[in-house]
């Protein structure tokens, strides 16, 4: 088969720089092939290989006693006792999503499971971070629909709960939506299994379904800016099958408990190539592919579509070769394909036949280790000193604002199109702070929460990457569990604009801080850049998706308030109103600085709560909204009303960091009071949950009127 | 009680429905949808929830046409007792052993919330721990559980009490607001709703553990 001619169109198209391209030449003292410098280019594009974001996640804290496996493989691994081990990651799906949302986000959907159970765990939570254009905006409407549709479809399917995720709007989002998704599995500590391959002439075997062209140049469409030949990228995206990839987990989980696997690696970003590549490079081995033996969907398929497919569904592995049929027969059993497609070598080579002929023979270790690093231009942003306006308007017509705007609305009509309760382990569905499910047979609970405020990262982008931590921290705490690490999903525009790469170096920077203070290592993540049209980029969004431990269920806090609680503060108000919910919903304005955190008051006011959860009846963080978002969405939870003493806006709408809303029966309140007094902790009353009012200060309406209202926002929004 | 759970690739609900299973007695085994025979002395085939070869078909469809359904439909002939949740109810309907069919929901969306449930019929052996005429709360979760038949079999249906449970507010337009049916002789049911996943306190009800043990108990007698 002849292949194209290597013409400087050619490279360009394939995203090199010039000096990228010299360096291919440099390595290989020839020419590539077509198919070689497809390799490269999926190799070394933005989304595999970290080239602009690397210095910078080398930063991060990725250790502490309770980490088995930190970033690096597919996915972090997090000892939660007893021989037990919750493996988890989130991960983009954006620009595939924007291009064809259900599928889109469906395969986000499945490539972040394929991670969890590739590394040997069974998949028991998943949870997802939607950012989308303002609801007026002509795409919206049609692209929430279909990514929830594919979540759904994908995630329902396939058997795992859908328990927790964000759902925000903001115009900056209206070219770009951002589909982040997170997975989270249960195996056996000393059962994960690793990518790296070990032993010379080992098969490397194919799992899974066929090869087809879809997806192919994925990864680097992925890695571009979006512009209006947009409709030209759609045959890129791949099609998702989630009972293939149910079929495909039972059949690794019963492979891995064979004995069978060496090492194991899901083919997602530039599939075949990625991970093959991978398998060698950490193994310190080349491998041998013969392309002939991969089972393919389509005929007359070239060396390059084989190599630079994305279709779903598919593993790599290593056998131990003496379990050949044993292995095999699995695989038969769940009617998947089963292919050895090569061998691991002694010699640093990744070599690629195809009817007969080499169609690419490469330096393994230099398409990963020498890939192309950059220390990109940035700078900080301008310091955001201006004091917001407080907006002259009612409380309660504030508060009625803040709960109709598409941000706060209830989202019921997001989640009950997701499965929240298959396995039946699911402790607390969506909709009420962090989600929580048992592990299986055991009396512990794992809760996971995702977070950040985009508005806070753009106006401080430090304060804004410790703040999404927090939040997430304040989230786990809330419920009554330890939180145990974090997996970092950083969405961002283009790195080759300093200001952008400023946000980028400034919330790594923030997020390091607060890890550290918090003991919430980074495990695992994933880096979206390139998330701009037409020159204008997303706010900085980098989402934290974070785990916590309960030892029993006897520890758990619930979200909701009873009739006859007292609602008590925790943590100091200052009334910062600095992009705050208030000022973006009811004027339209993102004035001001974001709130500063606090990291050694975050951590007191978490142990507290942890410390003294046993007379704590409810708990909820504070965060959009402040308390009287808090105070409502407690309130409600619970069937009953709340009136706060104060009335004025910073008080009730302040978004202060390191806060906690409290509700406790008045014994327990007292006691609690006296534990905040004796730990020096502020802690104080701030009014009493009953009736079926919502009161702010002297002005109230009835419960069941906002509630309705709230409710009401996304049917009217997106269809009933 | 002895139980067989049939596992389908695709089946996501069998481990499930053998929990709520075993906490109510029964001893459980889980049966490969290849095998052409149910073990021996079995008393309950439980069909699980699930996307059965992907719903790609008619849901339940392709189950339908599995080695292990001949034994399923033998079973059900000679007197066993067949329970159907959800993509399990798909299946039975496929199979012709419960009339009708589940259509789409109504809203064209997937449903997964709990939802009121009136027991209409507590004369069956499932349905024994409860009360005729007991509101009950469940979870759905599902796309296609619409459920359709023609008149005259939904005259034929209420007529002879085979109704066994209807929405309170019905979710997905199923007609006469059925959520679930039994077969003649009562001893095949067939219900969009997760009695298994309201079976434990940690679940947020336990309304489903009646039909479990109200079951178990029925067979004991039997």
């Amino acid at each position: 088969m002849t292949e194209p001619d290597i013409t400087p169109e050619v490279i360009a198209a394939h995203g090199f720089t010039p000096d990228e391209y010299a360096e291919v030449l440099r390595i290989l003292g020839r020419e590539p092939t077509f198919t070689e410098l497809g390799i490269f280019s999926a190799m070394w594009n933005e989304h595999c290989s970290y080239k602009s974001s690397k210095k910078w996640l080398r930063t991060l804290p990725t250790s502490g006693p309770q980490v088995i496996c930190g970033p690096g493989e597919n996915a972090g691994v997090v000892d939660i006792g007893d021989g037990q081990a919750v493996v988890f990651k989130m991960e983009s799906h954006n620009h595939p999503s924007y291009i064809e949302p259900h599928q889109g986000a469906a395969t986000g959907v499945g490539g972040i499971l394929r991670d969890v159970f590739t590394m040997g765990a069974r998949p028991i939570a998943a949870m997802n971070a939607l950012s989308f254009g303002v609801p007026e905006h002509p795409k919206t409407r049609h692209l929430i629909n279909g990514v929830v549709e594919g979540i759904g479809a994908y995630g329902n399917a396939f058997g795992v709960p859908t328990v927790g995720g964000e759902v925000r709007f903001h115009p900056s989002y209206n070219g770009n939506c951002l589909v982040n998704a997170f997975a989270a599995g249960l195996a056996d500590a000393d059962r994960i299994f690793y990518s790296a391959a070990s032993g010379v002439g080992m098969p490397v075997v194919y799992l899974g379904a066929k090869t087809g062209r879809d997806g192919v140049g994925g990864a680097t469409m992925a890695s571009a800016e979006f512009d209006d030949t947009i409709e030209e990228k759609r045959p890129t995206v791949q099609v998702g099958d989630p009972f293939t990839e149910k079929c495909l987990l039972e059949a690794c989980l019963e492979l891995m408990a064979s004995g069978a696997v060496i090492s194991i690696q899901d083919m997602g970003a530039a599939g075949l190539t990625c991970s093959a590549v991978e398998m060698g490079d950490k193994g310190g081995l080349g491998i041998r592919l013969n392309l002939d033996r991969v089972p393919q969907r389509e005929t007359a398929m070239s060396a390059y579509e084989m190599m630079l497919s994305e279709s779903q569904e598919r593993m790599l592995m290593v056998l131990k070769p003496e379990k050949e049929a044993e292995a095999r027969a699995i695989f038969e059993k769940w009617d998947l394909d089963f292919a050895i497609v090569g061998e691991t070598i002694p010699e640093d080579r990744f070599l690629i036949l195809h009817g007969n002929e080499i169609v690419a023979d490469l330096p393994l270790s230099k398409l990963s280790s020498s890939a192309p690093e950059y220390d990109r231009p940035w700078e900080p942003g301008p310091r955001r000193t201006d004091v917001p306006e407080v907006p002259d308007i009612p409380a309660l017509d504030a508060l009625t604002v803040l709960l109709t705007s598409p941000d706060l609305a209830h989202k019921a009509w997001v989640w009950e199109q997701y499965d929240t309760q298959v396995m039946g382990d699911t402790v607390r569905p969506p909709g009420c702070g962090a989600g929580i499910v048992r592990v299986h047979g055991t009396p512990k609970l794992l809760a996971f929460t995702s977070d950040v405020t985009p508005r806070y990262v753009a106006a401080n982008p430090v304060e804004g990457g410790k703040q999404a931590v927090a939040e997430a921290y304040r989230n786990l705490t809330a419920c009554g569990a330890t939180p145990l690490a974090a997996t970092d999903n950083l969405n961002f525009g283009n790195p080759e604009k300093p200001k952008i790469m400023g946000q980028f170096v400034g919330a790594i920077q923030g997020i390091g801080e607060a890890c550290r203070a918090l003991a919430m290592p980074i495990v695992s993540g994933n880096v979206s850049l390139y998330n701009e049209t037409d020159g204008s980029g997303i706010l900085p969004t980098p989402t934290i998706g974070a785990v916590g431990l309960i030892s029993s269920a006897d520890r758990l806090i619930g979200g909701a308030a009873r009739e006859g609680d007292v609602a008590l503060l925790l943590g100091t108000t200052h009334g910062h109103l600095g992009q705050s919910a208030l000022l973006w919903h009811v004027m339209g304005r993102d004035a001001g600085d974001a709130p500063a955190v606090d990291l050694s008051a975050e951590r007191a006011h978490g142990d507290f709560v942890r410390e003294n959860l046993a007379r704590i009846g409810g708990c909820t963080d504070l965060s959009d909204g402040g308390l009287a978002i808090a105070a409502f969405e407690m309130a409600e939870a619970g069937g009953t009303g709340v009136a706060l003493d104060a009335g004025d806006l910073p008080t009730l709408f302040g978004e202060d960091q390191a806060r906690y809303l409290i509700a406790a029966a008045p014994d327990d309140a007292e006691a609690l009071l006296a534990a905040a007094a004796a730990a020096g902790v502020p802690l104080a009353r701030v009014g009493a949950f009953g009736g079926s009012d919502l009161r702010l200060g002297d002005q109230g309406a009835p419960m069941a009127e906002l509630t309705e209202a709230w409710r009401g926002v996304f049917p009217a929004l997106f269809g009933a | 009680m002895k139980a067989a759970v049939i596992v389908f690739p695709g089946s996501n609900c069998d481990r499930d429905i053998a929990v709520a299973l075993k906490q109510a007695g029964a001893q459980v085994t889980m049966v490969w949808h290849k095998d052409d025979a149910l073990p021996d002395g079995v008393d309950l085939v439980a069909v699980p929830g699930g996307f059965s070869f992907g719903d790609y078909l008619r849901c339940g469809a392709i189950a339908a046409q599995s080695p292990i359904a001949r034994a399923l439909r033998f079973h059900a002939e000679r007197g066993g007792y067949v329970l159907g949740i959800c993509n399990g109810f798909q299946v039975l309907t496929e199979l012709k052993l419960l009339p009708g069919a589940l259509l789409r929901n109504a809203g064209l969306r997937y449903i997964c919330r709990t939802v009121p449930l009136t027991v209409t019929n507590a004369g069956t052996a499932f349905t024994s721990g409860y009360a005729a005429g007991q509101t009950i709360a469940l979870p759905i979760a599902h796309h296609d559980g619409n459920y359709f038949a023609d008149d005259e079999t939904l005259a034929r249906l209420k007529g002879e009490g085979q109704v066994a449970f209807t929405y309170g507010d019905n979710p997905n337009g199923s007609r006469h607001d059925i959520a679930g049916i039994v077969s003649a002789n009562g001893r095949v049911l067939g219900m969009m709703p997760h009695p298994e996943r309201a079976a434990d306190p940690a679940h947020g009800g336990t309304d489903g553990r009646a039909l479990f043990a109200g079951l178990a108990d029925a067979l004991e007698r039997v």
